[in-house]
């Protein structure tokens, strides 16, 4: 037993005592639950990928890469295509990117170039955290009774003067990619304007004093200093924003109209990979929920991608500062 | 010898060589009105207005939700059942209770696993290739689709099991919370001091015991920050639930039957042609709103106090 190995030490008159067996008993114990429960999560992972790819094989096998390619999702011909539901997803992201990047950036910046008050700045950081913190359906309740009522004159002037653009080629009538794109915008604005508050938290000081004693404006440090050396922090920001709003499903499947096409323009109803899953799989047959897990397997893959890719900008700039300092 | 020699140089370097014309100082003044300043103040104002463009949405979400939420909700819409189609009245107690029953079970499955876990990438062997593994599979699951987690576990238990159920919507919760409590966890247990694991381990403390007496507890308000947090996102999340819980219109009274949930509801009802249905899901998202902002607030306040 391993508490011998204390056995040959003089303790007369000491009140200290080597561990117990007990003690050692509970050290294993203790340490062998851990290593089980980060090995867990290792497993769960792994366990995820591969239950939703072996679910989508059978399917996998039967329409082959057709199946991204195709534009129809028809249960009764046992006809399956998700192209438009990848081009929604990624449509609807990236304008949701743009709309929360701009403003998540701009944000960033004004929480950290001293705007503000230490206090003030508190408060509004909080604000914006629980933008955060609002649940999706809420947000998608919020879409379809105040904001989309709000577009729509807005929208439809647009499509009336403006419809030979492409991106204003339909009226809004109802649930649409728009609305649905700027909710999105609501929603990953919190992470990209976090991210790249932590990215320009990161620059050390001495940059900022140092281009501020160069006698430049707030502005000239902002756009031609802090940004830059900031960049792969905010490049981080942007790609996990983007990841978030690709697997984004409530909100989505409430305002966006759900109908199998492929549009540019900002007001026609469209669909996401994700919001297909939520609105056909409670109802759906064995066949369809065959297609339908191919459907999630090409979800699975873009964000982990995405993700991947995100995560690994972030650590190579938070590497850059470290070798820095 | 050398003294004069100082000065004199001293001289020619403040003054200038006294050959040169005097060389003439750049105007340090500040310019408010050259392009550069107006260029850097139309910036400020843009900046300011996007950050004021920014809060409008919680507000309008928070005005709306206290204005139409707010007027339906009594006591009957706490505590009755939902509605049918035309009937009148009604609520969604059974959703609260449904809400509470799988966020409770998500949160006794993922919090155990989560801390042991951040005990391990923090502590026992952070730089394995297990932990590394780990952690940079954590991060990668918090921006994990929920609904994701809903086809997984539909998969695996709903399948099997064959029926929709409070089980199987807890664990979907469960795979979600899972990331953000270990992230949490570790970043609570890292802050914990060197000097303090130090002198525990010299008075001759097992690992074990230095974890369970000294960096727990002293790390336990961030952790249970991230605890909270984690249980605000879940209570709010509702793709996952959509095919492992379902939904129900009666009571809970077995964790092996389909489950209402406050999410699901206001899913379900929002898309109604019904004003009674409308109404209740704007009570309902009132309801869930205040749920999750108090568990955001606790999260504030517990994180606060470490300071």
């Amino acid at each position: 037993m391993a508490s011998h190995h204390f056995d040959h030490v003089d303790r007369s008159g000491s009140v200290s005592g080597p561990p117990s067996a007990g003690d050692y008993a509970f050290d294993r114990g203790f340490r062998g639950i851990a290593w089980l429960s980060a090995a867990f999560i290792l497993a769960l992972v792994v366990y995820i990928v591969i239950e939703i790819g072996g679910k989508a094989l059978p399917a996998f096998s039967e329409y082959g890469f057709g199946f991204l390619t195709s534009t129809t999702w028809n249960v009764q011909t046992g006809q399956f295509g998700i192209l438009p539901e990848i081009w929604g997803t990624l449509y609807s992201s990236l304008l949701a990117l743009i709309i929360g990047g701009v403003f998540g950036v701009a944000i960033a910046i004004f929480l950290t170039q001293d705007f503000l008050h230490g206090h003030l700045a508190a408060v509004f950081r909080t604000i914006i955290e629980l933008l955060a913190a609002i649940p999706s359906v809420v947000y998608g309740l919020w879409g379809i009774y105040v904001l989309i009522p709000l577009l729509r004159p807005l929208a439809n002037w647009l499509h009336g003067e403006f419809g030979f653009i492409p991106f204003f080629g339909t009226s809004l009538s109802g649930p649409g990619l728009g609305p649905a794109a700027l909710v999105l915008a609501i929603m990953i604005l919190p992470t990209v304007a976090s991210i790249s508050v932590d990215a320009l938290h990161q620059v050390p000081y001495k940059v900022k004093e140092a281009a501020y004693g160069m006698g430049t404006t707030r502005w000239e440090a902002i756009l031609k200093v802090m940004l830059p050396t900031a960049g792969s922090g905010i490049l981080a920001a942007l790609v996990l924003g983007f990841g978030r709003a690709l697997g984004e499903t409530m909100a989505l499947a409430m305002l966006i109209g759900n109908s199998n096409q492929i549009s540019l323009s900002l007001f026609s109803p469209a669909n996401t990979l994700a919001a297909l899953l939520a609105s056909s799989f409670p109802e759906a047959g064995p066949v369809e929920v065959r297609a339908l897990m191919y459907a999630a397997l090409v979800l699975l893959a873009i964000t982990l991608i995405v993700n991947a890719i995100g995560l690994a900008v972030m650590k190579f700039a938070t590497r850059k500062f470290e070798a820095e300092r | 010898m050398s003294e004069p020699n100082l000065t004199a140089t001293a001289e020619l370097i403040a003054l200038g060589a006294p050959e040169e014309a005097p060389r003439r100082l750049p105007n340090l003044n500040r310019a408010p009105f050259e392009i550069r300043a107006l260029k850097s103040g139309f910036l400020t104002a843009l900046t300011w207005i996007a950050a004021l463009l920014a809060s409008v949405p919680l507000f309008s979400v928070i005005y709306r939700l206290a204005i139409e939420g707010g007027s339906r909700l009594d006591w009957e819409a706490l505590t009755a059942l939902p509605p049918s189609a035309f009937e009148q009245g009604g609520g969604f107690g059974n959703a609260i209770v449904g809400t509470l029953v799988m966020v409770g079970l998500a949160t006794l499955i993922s919090v155990p696993i989560g801390i042991f876990a951040a005990i391990y990438l923090a502590i026992l062997d952070p730089d394995s290739r297990l932990a590394h593994s780990v952690r940079f599979l954590s991060k990668a699951l918090t921006g994990f689709p929920s609904i994701l987690a809903g086809v997984f576990v539909y998969a695996v238990l709903v399948v099997t099991m064959k029926t929709y159920s409070a089980l199987a919507g807890g664990v979907a919760l469960a795979v979600l919370m899972l990331p953000t409590v270990v992230l949490a966890a570790e970043q609570a247990m890292m802050m914990v001091p060197k000097k303090m694991k130090d002198a525990a381990f010299g008075i001759g403390c097992t690992r074990a015991q230095v974890i369970w007496k000294v960096v727990l507890p002293t790390g336990a308000p961030g952790i249970l920050t991230g605890v909270m947090l984690a249980i605000a996102g879940a209570a709010g999340n509702s793709a996952p639930l959509l095919f492992t819980a379902l939904f129900s219109g009666y009571y809970l009274t077995s964790l092996t039957e389909p489950t209402a949930s406050l999410a699901i509801l206001i899913f379900n009802f929002s898309g109604m042609p019904y004003d009674n249905q409308i109404e209740l899901a704007w009570a309902a998202s009132l309801v869930l709103v205040m749920v999750v902002l108090v568990f955001n607030i606790l999260a504030r306040i517990i994180g606060r106090q470490k300071h």
